[in-house]
């Protein structure tokens, strides 16, 4: 088709870069938090994430000099490396903030009280004085250096391993995984019955309720959230798992119930019908039939309900976490996150992909089906 | 108990409620009130046959309606009484409070933008996504990477964009790309994005357009994939360019499902909440209807005034409702 008159070959350039343009443009984002959450706070806030990738020319921070101090004649040595284990060139380097490249590499410096510094290009450091240092604060250096692309996974361990971290991700994304599970698995269940009986059961005021179900779709839950939420406190549920199930699994009926019974009704009528002329009851119909043969739009169904409850936060908020802060969902800490350490780009982009991963693993693995879902749910 | 056993105990608590109700319920149908024996069989199968559909349905009526009917019934009869005064009905003066403030019209102001703009901007780029990608070898790849937002909870999508728009000093290097580019193209110093009044909003409605724009696109691809061949062939072979056959042959037989793209988009667009509440929390004039109704339910602790504005997003997806509602009785027949 393409090569009929008609298309261009420039247009099928044309259509590639665009193709390429939308791509970069749409993920390019999502990476900058991504290489950011390799990246020590030092790191993010001296260059945009973007130049990291690079070998890069780049003024370090303040390094104060540290190391062994042994006595050479009348002088005491203290010899280093500034850049442990890292291929990093210095181009220039300074002893105050306000001369940060004085010096070139292995140049030596004169302080005062008879001490010297020499800096070498692979960052060696020998800091040579008159008297011994012993408990004295030793002095500074300023390097420029260019330096391999590097990265750190000492964000995930303090936001994930680390007892200490009273920020840890670690409780939310079990107490995420709570709210999940049992709020996807319930509403399955409950509306697998309803879609078959609204699929292949024949009795009066069906296409009403069918209707009835779609206008459910759209209602805001914003609705529903101060009558539930009283409803909760007064029947004894009050905020906490069992009434964020119930409101997930409440919400979550109405998409649940119109994808299924749409996949159900296009099933073949043939099997349905043969096995009822062979005496099977509609519970067996259901359960050996109907069930099994529904698998994709169970599945899709599945995959919506799990990322929309992972990824939800109103109902969270509104339903679950209570004052004791014990009960708190990722999305809930990010948002905290994003208040008291707004500018700590490390700690809020290893918390975002924290609480990314999960949804991005079922996402790939899963978009088949998520795509199947999507293209029946839509009323057409 | 602990969450983790409580969940366990939960799914099979649930689980096996649910199978049970429904297995004892048919048995109870069949082996007890109406037996399919005796004298009656015939009259007992038909009665039977009446009641079973109700069997499977009770438990998803039983939820749907105490957690979606009731509360919208609920919420407007909330919206007419006042809590400060005993729960005393107040007639309409929780909406005449909720129209004399300026933050609230603010919202409805900033409501409507977002309406216009991001239903139309991710409708656009899903459609425009799909026609690029439509025979490229790597387009699924490229549909594969502008559908992975959709994956992405809105509160992380919030923070991805606010590090684009992040804002340091002037004389330090810039970290957020919008700033980086801006002083690059000769801007005088860095902007905060976010709290330029008005142009903030669409700041905001980027993160949702990223977002959406995968699922218009998704649906788009499908729709242009199932057009018929041959309307296209017979537009080449009169001589049609490609825009042409792009616009006037391809869009206008794809336009139901544009439609219906269109109006998803819309009533996700009009629940935003969680992009607003994080990134700005409506301050510099970007309040939304929802957001409102959280400030005023949580903050205020003002059910009233929250029922009322609840009931206002009622009224703006009422039209949707019922259109939908109408497509499918149409279906149906």
């Amino acid at each position: 088709m393409d090569n009929i008159a008609g298309t261009k070959s420039s247009l099928v350039v044309v259509t590639h870069l665009t193709a390429l343009l939308l791509v970069l443009l749409w993920i390019f984002p999502t990476v900058g938090l991504f290489v950011s959450s390799f990246r020590t706070a030092d790191q993010i806030s001296s260059s945009g994430w973007w130049s990291s990738l690079a070998t890069q020319e780049a003024q370090n921070p303040a390094i104060r000099l540290s190391g062994k101090e042994v006595q050479e004649g009348d002088h005491f040595v203290i010899e280093g490396e500034l850049f442990e284990g890292r291929e990093v060139v210095v181009s220039a380097w300074g002893t105050s903030s306000r001369a940060t490249e004085a010096y070139s590499p292995g140049d030596t410096a004169e302080l005062s009280r008879d001490r010297t510094v020499t800096v070498s290009e692979s960052g060696a450091i020998r800091f040579t004085a008159a008297e011994s240092q012993e408990g004295k604060r030793l002095p500074r250096v300023f390097t420029t250096a260019t330096a391999p692309p590097e990265f750190t996974t000492a964000n995930y361990e303090l936001m994930l391993f680390d007892p200490e971290n009273t920020e840890s991700m670690t409780r939310a994304f079990f107490n995420t995984f709570t709210v999940t599970i049992p709020a996807t698995i319930i509403p399955i269940l409950v509306a697998a019955f309803a879609a078959y009986a609204l699929a292949w059961m024949e009795f009066p005021g069906r296409a009403i309720l069918v209707a009835a179900i779609v206008g459910l779709l759209v209602v805001p839950l914003q609705l529903a959230l101060i009558p539930l939420l009283k409803l909760h406190l007064n029947i004894g549920i009050g905020k906490g798992y069992i009434g964020v199930w119930l409101a997930h699994t409440g919400f979550g009926l109405p998409l649940a119930i119109y994808l299924l019974r749409n996949y159900m009704a296009g099933l073949p009528r043939d099997i349905i019908e043969n096995a009822r002329v062979d005496g099977a009851t509609d519970f067996q119909i259901f359960t050996k039939i109907i069930l099994p043969l529904s698998f994709p739009a169970l599945a899709a169904f599945a995959i919506f309900q799990f990322l929309w409850t992972w990824n939800d936060l109103l109902v969270a908020k509104v339903f679950l976490i209570d004052a004791t802060g014990q009960t708190t969902v990722m999305t809930n800490e990010i948002v905290e996150l994003l208040g008291t350490r707004g500018g700590n780009w490390e700690i809020l982009a290893t918390a975002a992909f924290v609480s990314m991963a999960v949804p991005l693993i079922v996402f790939f693995a899963m978009q088949r089906y998520l795509v199947r879902g999507l293209l029946a749910g839509s009323v057409k | 108990m602990p969450p983790a056993i409580l969940a366990v105990v939960t799914i099979a608590v649930a689980v096996t409620a649910c199978i049970g109700y429904f297995y004892a319920s048919n048995l109870f149908l069949d082996k007890v009130l109406f037996p399919p024996r005796g004298p009656n069989a015939g009259r007992n199968i038909n009665r039977a046959n009446l009641i079973r559909p109700w069997l499977f349905l009770f438990p998803a009526l039983f939820a749907l309606s105490l957690y979606l009917v009731y509360p919208v019934i609920e919420t407007l009869r909330l919206s007419f009484l006042d809590r400060d005064q005993g729960n005393a009905f107040v007639g309409l003066a929780n909406y005449e409070q909720m129209v004399s403030e300026p933050k609230f019209w603010e919202a409805m102001r900033n409501n409507m933008l977002w309406l216009f703009v991001v239903p139309a901007a991710s409708t656009a780029f899903g459609l425009l996504v799909a026609q690029v990608t439509d025979r490229l070898g790597w387009g699924n790849i490229a549909k594969s990477i502008i559908f992975m937002p959709m994956a992405i909870s809105l509160v992380g999508a919030s923070v991805i964009w606010k590090l684009v728009y992040e804002s340091r000093p002037m004389g330090t290097e810039q970290i957020g790309v919008l700033n980086a580019i801006y002083i690059a193209l000769g801007g005088t110093e860095p902007q905060t994005w976010l709290t330029i009044p008005f142009w903030n909003n669409f700041f905001l409605m980027i993160v949702l357009i990223w977002i959406q724009t995968g699922f218009a696109m998704v649906i788009l691809s499908a729709a242009l994939r199932g057009i018929p061949e041959e309307t296209v062939e017979a537009a080449i072979v009169d001589g049609a360019n490609p825009f042409q056959i792009f616009f006037k042959i391809k869009v206008p037989q794809i336009m139901p499902t544009i439609v219906v793209v269109w109006t998803t988009i819309t009533i996700a667009t009009l629940k935003v909440f969680d992009i607003v509440f994080a990134m700005t929390n409506g301050q510099w004039n970007t309040q939304v209807l929802a957001n409102y109704m959280y400030d005023k339910l949580f903050r205020a602790f003002d059910w009233g005034v929250s029922s009322a504005s609840a009931m206002v997003l009622m009224l703006l997806v009422l039209p949707i409702l019922v259109w939908n509602v109408r497509q499918v009785r149409k279906e149906m027949q």
